[in-house]
């Protein structure tokens, strides 16, 4: 079944588009993640246009968050102080991402960098959760003494202006959370991804924040920045393409139920495991992009 | 029926000068874009009118150019970098044509030098371009078949080099498919009719390429009110979560 998509500007197969939003969202429902750094350059391999990709993704996230949002507010999961220091943060970040990027298209070099941060970001994160994952199931050894891992980084203890975070039992600047929202309003803009696979090892592992409430309030962090970032897509590239999100969110918001039941039933180092291939995938992909001949060396800019 | 009847009153107004005339008509006037949209197929047909209505023994050629807005370009090319494939070098083209289309009863180069073709635009190679920058006219040219290739692949631009039928040495016809991702805008279409290397007649007709309906109002609305449909695009995908969250806390 073919669909016009009116700001694309192509027709695409909307069942396609459906299953791909309800893989996505099965993975986000089983790993708690976003699943835009999936979503984004799948679309793109699809041929649709990379800004209407990143800003479409963009405008999906905030859907496919919702249910996870509400899960842990009722559980009290949401640090909502933390949280707001963190989006007021996003909120700046993605005004600066947008301009970052209306810097990059004009040079001719966003493609470049968006892959270039997606296989830096994914090569990292993924390489880490795959040691831990291994480390968890036992084909690893642990190091023998594990070094202790102090409560609070000690460079962000010594950030002037503490204030106190009851619900995350934290005693800290507010400038940290601060400046790690406005670097994922930074990505979430340029890369179309809500930045949860970095936000949360960040809070668990710099800030030192209570695990209870680590990832309730990067989801909603991640909800907020995203739906500000939709309204700068909106206006300033005008790319955000309603059609294409919806057909994502459709398979999006029932794949991430269908995987929120899947993952009670699966082991967690299991999980942690998957989700560390799937990423490393991705970053390879990308990487193989980067230094392959690429299928079109020429490519046309719309002045 | 009725436009034949027309064309019978007006015969002999027409047929009373010394040069054929083309009367040239397209299937349809406009071409409507909706959420169903997979390309269209337009028929550009018409008539031939010779002075008497003799028809010659060495029966003229005919070419049909459909050729959609001009729009300045800017056409990049990658290079290896350090190991990195990147965008290295780039041209203007301040005068592209976002689609065209030539069709020709024979190759275009049989019927007109290249002198010819250049000034009508007949033919991809023919194409005014107008490359800006002041580049030399080797990385001009290398720019210009990387874009023909692109546009050539993705459809946009075509060459049927035999697509025009002419039958009974008057009426003539010519299909040609536009695909998906056409941009919209005013589409002119041009006939020429070719004997012995010059061109003997020219007509020309537009056609409207826009989107309508959803397709129309969302195009709109994304470019005129941004923050409205922006809004909208949040509250769409809030609810549509909200909705499965819902749906799915009485299941589990």
């Amino acid at each position: 079944m073919d669909i016009y998509l009116p700001i694309a500007g192509q027709s695409v197969n909307a069942l396609l588009i459906v299953a791909l939003g309800g893989l996505v969202g099965m993975l986000s429902g089983m790993f708690g993640v976003g699943g835009g750094f999936l979503t984004t350059p799948l679309l793109i391999f699809y041929g649709i246009p990379p800004t209407v990709a990143v800003a479409s993704a963009t405008t999906q996230i905030t859907g496919a968050s919702v249910s996870g949002v509400y899960a842990h507010w009722r559980r009290g999961g949401v640090d909502l102080k933390m949280g707001g220091v963190m989006v007021a943060g996003g909120a700046v970040g993605s005004l600066v991402g947008a301009f970052l990027f209306r810097l990059l298209q004009a040079s001719g070099q966003i493609d470049l960098v968006i892959g270039f941060l997606y296989v830096l970001l994914l090569g990292g994160i993924g390489g880490l959760m795959l040691k831990d994952a291994l480390v968890g199931i036992g084909v690893v050894q642990a190091p023998l003494a594990p070094a202790k891992r102090p409560h609070h980084n000690r460079w962000i203890a010594s950030l002037p202006l503490r204030w106190r975070f009851y619900a995350s039992g934290l005693y800290v600047s507010p400038l940290a959370p601060l400046a790690l929202g406005f670097g994922a309003g930074i990505l979430t803009v340029l890369l179309g991804v809500g930045g949860g696979f970095i936000l949360v090892p960040a809070m668990i592992y710099l800030l030192g924040m209570a695990a209870r409430v680590v990832i309730g309030t990067s989801l909603i962090m991640i909800l907020a920045v995203s739906a500000v970032t939709t309204m700068i897509h909106a206006m300033t590239t005008g790319a955000v393409d309603i059609v294409l999100a919806f057909l994502l969110l459709i398979g999006g918001v029932i794949g991430a139920q269908y995987g929120a039941i899947l993952a009670t039933r699966i082991k967690p180092d299991l999980l942690r495991l998957a989700l560390a291939v799937i990423i490393l995938l991705v970053a390879l992909r990308m990487a193989i992009g980067l230094a392959w001949r690429p299928d079109e060396i020429y490519s046309i800019e719309y002045l | 029926m009725r436009r034949a009847l027309i064309l019978l009153a007006l015969a002999p107004l027409l047929m009373a000068q010394a040069k054929p005339v083309l009367v040239p008509d397209i299937s349809a006037r406009s071409v409507e874009i909706r959420y169903s949209f997979t390309g269209a197929q337009l028929l550009l047909f018409g008539a031939i009118l010779y002075p008497g209505g003799r028809i010659p023994t060495d029966k003229a050629d005919i070419v049909v150019v459909l050729k959609g807005p001009v729009e300045p370009i800017i056409v990049r090319e990658k290079q290896k970098i350090a190991g990195i494939w990147m965008n290295a070098d780039s041209n203007r083209f301040r005068s592209a044509p976002s689609f065209y289309a030539v069709a020709s009863s024979r190759p275009v180069r049989e019927l007109v030098d290249e002198r010819t073709a250049a000034i009508y635009e007949l033919g991809l190679q023919d194409l005014q371009l107008s490359p800006g920058g002041g580049a030399l006219p080797e990385k001009e040219r290398r720019f210009e078949a990387g874009l023909l290739d692109l546009r050539r692949r993705s459809g946009l631009y075509a060459e049927h080099p035999n697509g025009v039928e002419i039958s009974e040495g008057v009426l003539y016809r010519a299909r040609i498919t536009i695909p998906s991702q056409v941009p919209v805008g005013t589409y002119t279409t041009e006939t020429f009719l070719i004997d012995d290397g010059k061109v003997i007649a020219a007509a020309t007709r537009d056609v409207q390429i826009g989107k309508a309906g959803f397709e129309r109002t969302v195009a709109l609305a994304a470019r005129q009110h941004g923050f409205l449909y922006g809004l909208a695009a949040v509250l769409m995908s809030l609810s549509l979560g909200w909705s499965a969250a819902m749906l799915f806390r009485r299941r589990v």
